[in-house]
Order: structure tokens, then C-alpha cells, then sequence
């Protein structure tokens, strides 16, 4: 059977949470295709990624652990995935849309000559007409992804070449624990010298500097978010100080960042995190495409903006039309006065 | 004497080559090389985009799809980056040569003139109407076939993604097929000596210092420094650079220049001239296929209305504290 293949990222022994996102999609497409799931992960100290990967449904988990293997390099894992590929004939490979998996993922499809989907927002299962042999494919992958700069939506197929490889961007897809972590899967301890030559080997990592996150915006039950129409960064200090005052986080709009606003890792959009949070404050964001991709399954949208047309009102559920600097100071007063 | 004579003889007939010049013009050249000669050879691809990061609403063609012709063609962003990269690797190496190739319609000329404006040594444009509907993978194959054509190269550096597909595949896809080594998010190229390089690269939260030896592909991040903007002198000459067919047309004013001046010719290849497989390429060649495009609609919402007024905000955070959406 041509089953279904996720590649595991780990950091620090764990496997990042992008990829369980994706065990939880590929183990839904595996049971619509009535194939397993299977997952791979390479690094060195692997011994708590089955427990880790198992809840997610994993029928069989290969592991290569070797203390060369961590860090990561393109070149190993390469030579690796694609023998593992080869062996057995996946129908479908998912990796992550992370630095790694974007790294990875191209130079594996020209090694394997098949097609690439990058950054997909949602996969499906569904029928193609290839209307040059006039025949109909069933049961392939619809990879479908922002395209033109995020202003259209595509939908992709690979109707000849396997696997049907994709990457799929963190925080699109939700968890689904299916089973126990008691749950009895097959896990293959792979020879690493029977996949990686030593020439593999080349590049080394002298140094390696890792930040651990500075906010909690992916995760944040409010998030307090500002665009362009904030004006300065002085006034972003009003967003910080609400989103303080309701235990929440601050985003920013791309157009934001690029002003110096705020920091990049706030950025919330197609570029940048997708977030769904109970209540989203949109301060002066007008609601370009982009933007919206990453915001808009938030529970409740408050939009303030001086524009009453502005795009994003659309979908806000509550519009306060007046500037983000004389609103914002009157909604920290009057919830400080109802406390 | 006779060495110097000797000397001499191979500065002349060697004289464009500098690599060779740098070597002998030492006096016990042999095995000098690599003491004194740094220079490199490389190859930087470029794409020419449109410009898809402000798509206004004339843009927008009344069913939804795009209309390119509106929007303005511009050099990618990142592979300005991947320039810059090259001309300062040239300013520490001297006598490196950047050749800039791009594959793409005629017009993509412009982009070409402009990475000589902006310091480029060299230009090539890869063109024939079999290239096109490529997805990444035939783009690549197609852009291999002319890296092997240009020949010697040290480092390739392309740009992380362009803005129109935003996939960031086409330069990991290039090593492959070239059996080189690559290094993706590329934030500096810190050094190149004895055939290694060190670079600075983003992770997930972080920054890595790896080191990789030539030849190699690097591919640069939007955090590399900005290029160096066109020269003024440069654009005085190499405005009139044009490929063979442009030359030829009647309203090429400077064919006496481009005689005398052999940088002004742009080179132009097809599919034929790289001894490609015609199967490999364009929309045939593509394992991709575009099954649909759609506008993007979003759900509309029957919205509450406010404004900046001192009660109307007031009664607007009660109702919130009142159906738990804060407090």
C-alpha cells in the first residue's frame, strides 16, 4: 500500500509542533485514503519521539539517531529521506513550511524528480481530468496554497510523479490527539551508515545561537493587533499597554513592521503567524489579503480604524470608526472604571 | 631573463584572464594560486517580478484574476540581496567576475541592464518560448543546463523566493541537480578563502554560522543587506548593452559601441544553445499541475458600529464585559 509519509522536525529532542499539526492532517487524509501513516525523524537522542508522535495516530515511525545528525544539514537528511522515499513508495510526503522543511523539501524533489507544493493552507482529497490523455486520477492530493503574493488562491495537483510532496505552513492545520500514547506502533531504528555516505558530511555548523520566542502571540486568548494606520511607534506603546491590561499579546501587520513599528516576530498574515484567537483588536489595519489569511478564523474581530470602508470591516464583528489613538486610551479607561 | 620574458608573453596572451594574470605575474608562479589568488567566479540568478506586494484594484480584473500587465515588472527583491552578496564578495576578491543570468520573456533584458548598472560583469538571459508555464522544477532543470553552459563557477547565489510564487524551491532544486552543497536564508557571506565558505544563515529562532566548501549555492534572505543602488558611470555605458537580436534592430542606436565594447552584449539562449531536453522543460516538463485559481472570498459579517465618542466606547466595553468576549 502507498502510504502517507511526515517528516518530523526536531528541536532539543522534541518534535516541534508544526509537525504534530501535520501528523494530525496526515492521519486524516490516511484514513480517507485507507492507507497508514507513517513518520520519520532525524537528530540524535530520539527517544522520546514516539511517545510524542504516537497520540497523533502514527502506524509506523522511522527513526535515524546519530550524534551527526544534530544539528541539522541539508545534505544528510537529504540522502536519507530520499532513500527512505524510494523504499517505499509513499503516495504522499508532508514537511513542514518551516526554515528546515523549505531547505529540505526542494532538493529532495529534484532528487526524487517529483512536484512540490510550498507553504499549502489546506489539503484535500479529489479527482483530476487530465484533459490531455482525457482520463480521470482519483484520490489525489489538492494542494491548495496563496499565490500571486497572496492575492489568489490555487489549487495544485501532481498528477504523474510521486510522491505528491507538500509543505504546509505552522499553525494552519489543528492537533487531533486520535489515541493513547500507549498506543502500540511500529517503530524502525534505521542503520544511519545504510542511508548517509560520509561525503554527506561536508557542511558543519560552527556556531549556533538560539532565541527562545519573546511573546506568546501564537497562543494568546486576545491578541491586540496594529497596522499602518497606528502612525508611529509611540502610539504602538497604547496597543502593548491594552493588550497587557486583557492579558494578551501584541501582532502586527506586515506594512507595520516594515515601518519599525514593532518587531518582526509579531508579525501576524501570509509572511508571517496565523493566528485564531478568542477576540482580535484590528487598530488601524485596513485588511489587505494577506493580512487576513493569518487572522481571520479569531473568535470576535474588533476593527478600529478611521476608515469606515476599510476592508477589514467586513468581517469585524464590532467597528469603532475613529483614530487608534484617541480609541485606544478610552477602551483601557473604561475597562479599568468597570473592573 | 627568459623568465621575465616568459612572463611577459603569458600576461599578453592571458591578459583577460585574470585569474591566470594574478598567478604569473608572481615571480615563481607555480603553486601560487592559492596563496594569491582569491578570485572568484560567480553566478547570480536573478528573476524579473511582478511586482505583487501592492496589487491595487486596477490590479483586479472584474472576475477576480489578475491582470499582470498592470502591475509593474521589478527585480526581485531577494535576489537584489543575492547581487549585493556577489559584488561585495567581488570588492574582497579581486578579479571575480559576477555574470548575472535570469530566464525569462525578452523584456527581462531590463532586469539584466540593471544588474550591470548596479555593478555585474556579465549578463545572460535564457529565453525560448519552451520554458514557459515551467513550474519549479523545470525552471530549475532550465536554469542548470545554462549554469553548466557559463561552465566554472565557485559560488551561485539566487535570492530565497521571489515575490510572485514565494516558494523558495528554485535554489535548493539548482544544487541538487548540480551536486553541489547549498546553504538556504543566507544572511551574510562572512568569508571566502581556501575553497571555503563561511555564512551566516537564519534557523527557527535563530541565527547559525556554517561553513561549506566551493562550489556552492547560496540562497539570500530579505535580512541580507540592501544592494547597492545603480552607478551613474555604469549606466552611461551599459544602457546600451542588448542582446545580438536587439542589436540587430532598427532602432539600436549604438552598434558602433557594442562593436568596440563587448560587455554591451547581452547573451541570449535558447533551449538548443543549453542542450536541453525539451521534455524537462516548460508546462510539459512540470510535475505540477494547476488544477484551479480562485479569488479569495471571505466570510462576511453583520458588524456592530461605533464611534470615537466617550459613551458610545463606554457602553461598547461594558457589552464585551458583559458577554465575556475580555475580562
Amino acid at each position: 500500500m502507498n502510504n502517507i509519509l511526515v517528516y518530523c522536525e526536531v528541536r532539543d529532542a522534541h518534535v516541534a509542533e508544526v509537525s504534530l499539526e501535520l501528523l494530525s492532517e496526515g492521519r486524516r487524509l490516511a484514513d480517507k485514503l485507507g492507507v497508514q501513516l507513517e513518520a520519520v525523524a532525524l537528530g540524535c537522542g530520539l527517544q522520546g519521539v514516539p511517545a510524542e508522535v504516537f497520540p497523533y495516530g502514527v502506524d509506523t515511525l522511522h527513526l535515524f539517531d546519530d550524534a551527526r545528525l544534530s544539528p541539522y544539514t541539508t545534505l544528510p537528511y537529504a540522502e536519507a529521506l530520499s532513500k527512505l522515499v524510494r523504499e517505499n513508495d509513499y503516495q504522499i510526503f508532508l514537511l513542514g513550511a518551516t526554515i528546515e522543511g523549505r531547505d529540505l523539501a526542494p532538493r529532495l524533489t529534484a532528487e526524487l524528480h517529483c512536484g512540490l507544493t510550498a507553504d499549502c493552507t489546506s489539503l484535500e482529497i479529489g479527482d483530476y481530468e487530465d484533459r490531455k490523455s482525457g482520463t480521470t486520477i482519483k484520490n489525489l492530493l489538492y494542494q491548495i496554497r496563496p499565490a500571486f503574493g497572496g492575492n489568489i488562491v490555487a489549487t495544485i495537483v501532481n498528477p504523474h510523479h510521486r510522491p505528491q510532496m507538500a509543505t504546509v505552513r505552522e499553525g494552519v492545520m489543528p492537533l487531533s490527539v486520535v489515541r493513547g500514547s500507549d498506543y502500540a506502533s511500529t517503530v524502525v531504528q534505521h542503520a544511519v551508515a545504510d542511508y548517509i555516505s560520509d561525503a554527506a558530511f561536508v557542511v558543519s555548523v560552527m556556531e549556533r545561537h538560539v532565541q527562545p520566542p519573546q511573546n506568546n502571540l501564537k497562543s494568546a486568548p486576545i491578541v491586540v493587533a496594529g497596522g499602518y494606520g497606528v502612525g508611529s511607534k509611540e502610539n504602538f506603546e497604547q496597543l502593548f499597554a491594552l493588550a497587557h491590561l486583557l492579558h494578551g499579546e501584541v501582532g502586527a501587520t506586515r506594512a507595520a513592521v516594515d515601518a519599525g513599528y514593532t518587531t518582526r516576530d509579531r508579525q501576524i498574515g501570509q509572511t508571517g503567524l496565523t493566528v485564531r484567537p478568542k477576540v482580535y483588536f484590528a487598530c488601524g489595519i485596513s485588511g489587505q489579503v494577506q493580512h487576513i489569511a493569518g487572522m481571520q478564523e479569531s473568535g470576535v474581530i474588533i476593527s478600529i480604524n478611521s476608515d469606515p470602508d476599510a476592508p477589514i470591516n467586513a468581517i469585524a464583528d464590532y467597528v469603532i470608526t475613529g483614530r487608534v489613538e484617541e480609541v485606544v486610551p478610552q477602551i483601557i479607561t473604561y475597562y479599568q472604571q468597570k473592573q | 631573463m627568459l623568465f621575465g620574458v616568459g612572463v611577459l608573453a603569458t600576461i599578453l596572451i592571458f591578459a583577460r584572464n585574470m585569474r591566470l594574470l594574478f598567478c604569473m605575474a608572481m615571480p615563481f608562479g607555480r603553486g601560487c594560486e592559492n596563496v594569491f589568488d582569491m578570485s572568484l567566479n560567480i553566478i547570480v540568478l536573478a528573476k524579473q517580478v511582478p511586482d505583487t506586494r501592492n496589487v491595487g484594484a486596477q490590479a483586479m480584473n472584474a472576475d477576480g484574476t489578475i491582470n499582470r500587465a498592470a502591475l509593474p515588472a521589478i527585480f526581485n527583491p531577494d535576489d537584489l540581496g543575492a547581487l549585493e552578496q556577489a559584488l561585495q564578495l567581488k570588492d574582497k576578491n579581486p578579479g571575480s567576475r559576477v555574470t548575472v543570468l535570469t530566464m525569462g520573456p525578452k523584456r527581462a533584458t531590463e532586469l539584466l541592464r540593471e544588474a550591470l548598472y548596479r555593478g555585474a560583469d556579465e549578463a545572460v538571459l535564457l529565453s525560448d518560448s519552451a520554458f514557459a508555464g515551467a513550474d519549479t522544477l523545470a525552471t530549475s532543470y532550465a536554469l542548470t543546463t545554462a549554469i553548466r553552459k557559463i561552465g566554472d563557477f565557485d559560488i551561485i547565489l539566487c535570492g530565497r523566493q521571489a515575490i510572485d510564487g514565494d516558494t523558495a524551491q528554485v535554489g535548493p532544486q539548482v544544487a541538487q541537480q548540480l551536486a553541489i552543497p547549498q546553504v538556504t536564508y543566507v544572511r551574510k557571506v562572512q568569508a571566502v578563502e581556501n575553497g571555503t565558505a563561511v555564512v551566516e544563515r537564519a534557523i527557527e529562532n535563530g541565527v547559525e554560522l556554517l561553513k561549506a566548501p566551493l562550489p556552492l549555492l547560496l540562497t539570500v534572505d530579505g535580512t541580507a543587506s540592501p544592494c547597492r543602488p545603480c552607478n551613474a558611470y555604469r549606466m552611461l555605458r551599459f544602457h546600451r548593452a542588448a542582446t545580438a537580436q536587439e542589436q540587430a534592430a532598427d532602432d539600436y542606436k549604438y552598434s558602433a559601441q557594442a562593436q568596440a565594447d563587448e560587455a554591451l552584449t547581452i547573451k541570449e539562449w535558447a533551449l538548443a544553445d543549453v542542450n536541453g531536453d525539451a521534455a524537462r522543460c516548460g508546462l510539459s516538463g512540470s510535475p505540477t499541475k494547476v488544477k484551479a485559481v480562485t479569488n479569495i472570498v471571505f466570510k462576511v459579517k453583520e458588524s456592530k458600529r461605533y464611534t470615537a465618542d466617550g459613551e458610545q466606547i463606554k457602553s461598547l466595553v461594558a457589552e464585551l464585559l458583559a458577554n465575556h468576549t475580555i475580562g
